[in-house]
């Protein structure tokens, strides 16, 4: 079983300001990009962060074997539920995705 | 290629407190640069800095550097801007590095010109402007009225680059800035030169973290070279380089869009840009495009009380209460709850998180492994200080003693200290994704200037 974080060179999370969450999968090569693109569909990824496949603005950058997802974050930065000030930790969660 | 208009703006590193490589920046005042830009922060450390209008950074560590490069701006004989001084850019934030300044120049024995620019705005008038439909609404959309706008404790609109124009038309050394994009202190003199606008903002999105766009991020230092079709990144440290992919791939960095980043008066759109490599670590880019807005408009952030918040700490290292963590706790905070409702008429929230198990991800957590020992942090809110005490007082026992059922003998867990309670005083949440629309740029914002000397 081939899991996203077998193709991808490093995923990335971090917030962009306080009210979005952005993920970057970085790929060292075009096959590999091309096999996250497929593993990394909006739903799993949807799933996997709690949130559903609408609030998902996903961008394939093929010129980087970049993809990418932004997202509303889970909790408002620093809010009393949120548990990840700098949203670092959400990359975690789609390293295990897989086709099946 | 026509660079008539050349413009090199030197940037010492990604934040002022973060630390640089002195021999780059030395490197980089040697080649002669027409302004050092630095930014002082940013929303990312939370909203604890802009509700207090406090530096995250020490101030020895801040007047340590800001000391280096107030020195490396009288070598180089160029102006030195500071953008969101102080980490949230809040006008007392601005004031404490105002304060920081003059007593370096006593000590230096110079004499500067120092212009400062306050971002600061009254929540009365916000809350005016929201009335007159003034402010419009960011996505995702946060609800917000005039009272919440009035209960912030500090709103700052972002600058842009006519802000800090206004401020270098001054002829100041030192610009202190509060909070300005985190483009518009590099972006502001090549514009105002006539350089390219796409490439001056997309220059100045690639600057904005130091040497982060290159292959060596803690070497800080870079150079952004401004002209009339595009602008060139060089890195200043000795092993340092900018790479076609390094200097692209930095457009993904914090930004929701890889592609358009949004700043007063505009945005940058980067979708046909090109990024060429004139040597092995130097890149060139041009064709970025600025696409100018119909109305002008400047982001706010504000932040509010979220009340105060007592935090209890204790570990769990017996086996069998480790294997039935979850029931604990479920059972603690239940019967905790309960009985402090009893005693206090104010709400409250009580929450326990596994440290070891969950608690970075919570709910969202598919992969949570028991070890040894298990972390548990309580965490109560309320809106005074004095119930979230008194309740974190009620869990303390439960903490400590809590069997878990009726039939066992009276356990008792590990406190790291004594008390196990730790009052975090009062929390803060940004409340505000909302631009506000303006008739003049320097409308919101205010121009001081100042000679300092010894």
């Amino acid at each position: 079983m081939t899991t996203l974080s077998d193709v991808a060179l490093k995923i990335r999370s971090k917030n962009a300001g306080p009210f979005w969450l952005t993920i970057d999968i970085f790929c060292e090569t075009e096959k590999a990009f091309q096999q996250a693109c497929q593993i990394a569909d909006n739903d799993r990824v949807a799933s996997a962060l709690g949130t559903t496949a609408a609030d998902l603005k996903r961008y394939e950058i093929a010129s980087l074997n970049v993809l990418k997802f932004s997202l509303p974050r889970p909790e408002i930065q620093g809010t009393r539920y949120d548990r990840d000030m700098h949203g670092a930790s959400f990359a975690n969660l789609l390293s295990g995705l897989s086709m099946e | 290629m026509a660079q008539t208009v050349l413009t090199k703006i030197l940037i010492p590193s990604g934040a002022l407190g973060l630390g640089y490589d002195r021999e780059a920046l030395a490197r980089g005042v040697a080649a002669k640069p027409d302004l050092i830009a630095i930014d002082g922060g940013s929303t990312d450390s939370g909203p604890h800095y802009l509700g207090t209008g406090t530096s995250k950074y020490s101030r020895s560590s801040i007047k340590s550097e800001w000391r280096e490069l107030m020195q490396a701006r009288a070598e180089a004989g160029v102006p030195l801007v500071i953008g969101t001084a102080g980490t949230s850019g809040a006008d007392s934030a601005v004031d404490w590095l105002v304060e920081i300044t003059k007593e370096i120049v006593a000590e230096m024995g110079d004499t500067v010109k120092v212009a400062v620019l306050k971002s600061g705005q009254d929540q009365g008038k916000m809350a005016s402007a929201y009335q007159n439909n003034r402010i419009k609404q960011l996505q995702p959309e946060i609800e917000i009225s005039p009272e919440l706008l009035q209960s912030c404790s500090n709103i700052v609109a972002l600058a842009g680059a006519e802000q800090i124009q206004k401020a270098l038309a001054t002829g100041a050394d030192i610009i202190i800035a509060g909070r300005t994009t985190d483009t518009a202190t590099i972006a502001a003199l090549p514009l105002a030169r006539g350089c390219h606008p796409g490439g001056a903002w997309h220059g100045a999105k690639i600057g904005e973290c130091g040497a982060l766009a290159t292959t060596s991020p803690n070497s800080g230092t870079i150079l952004i070279a401004f002209d009339e079709t595009g602008f060139t990144i060089t890195p200043m440290g000795q092993e340092a380089r900018a790479t076609p992919y390094t200097v692209s791939a930095h457009m993904l960095y914090e930004n929701s869009n890889p592609f358009q980043l949004y700043e007063p008066g505009g945005h940058l759109d980067v979708t046909s840009a090109t990024y060429t490599a004139l040597d092995d670590r130097t890149v060139r880019v041009t064709g970025s495009e600025w696409v100018p807005s119909d109305a002008y408009t400047v982001k706010l952030e504000g932040s509010r009380s979220g009340g105060y918040q007592t935090v209890s700490m204790a570990l769990v290292r017996d086996p069998h209460y480790v294997a039935n963590i979850r029931e604990w706790v479920a059972d603690i905070e239940k019967k905790c709850t309960d009985k402090a409702r009893q005693r206090v008429n104010e709400a409250f929230t009580l929450e326990l998180r596994l440290i070891g198990v969950d608690a970075t991800l919570g709910a969202l957590e598919t992969d949570a492994r028991i070890g040894s020992e298990v972390g548990v942090m309580g965490i109560v809110t309320a809106q005074t200080e004095a119930t979230s005490r008194e309740v974190a007082k009620i869990l303390n026992p439960y903490l400590l003693h809590h069997p878990l059922t009726e039939q066992e003998e009276m356990p008792t867990f590990a406190f790291p200290f004594s008390p196990t309670e730790m009052a975090r005083g009062e929390i803060y949440e940004f409340c505000l994704n909302h631009v506000l629309e303006l008739d003049d740029p320097m409308e919101a914002f205010r121009l001081d200037i100042m000679e300092m000397s010894a």
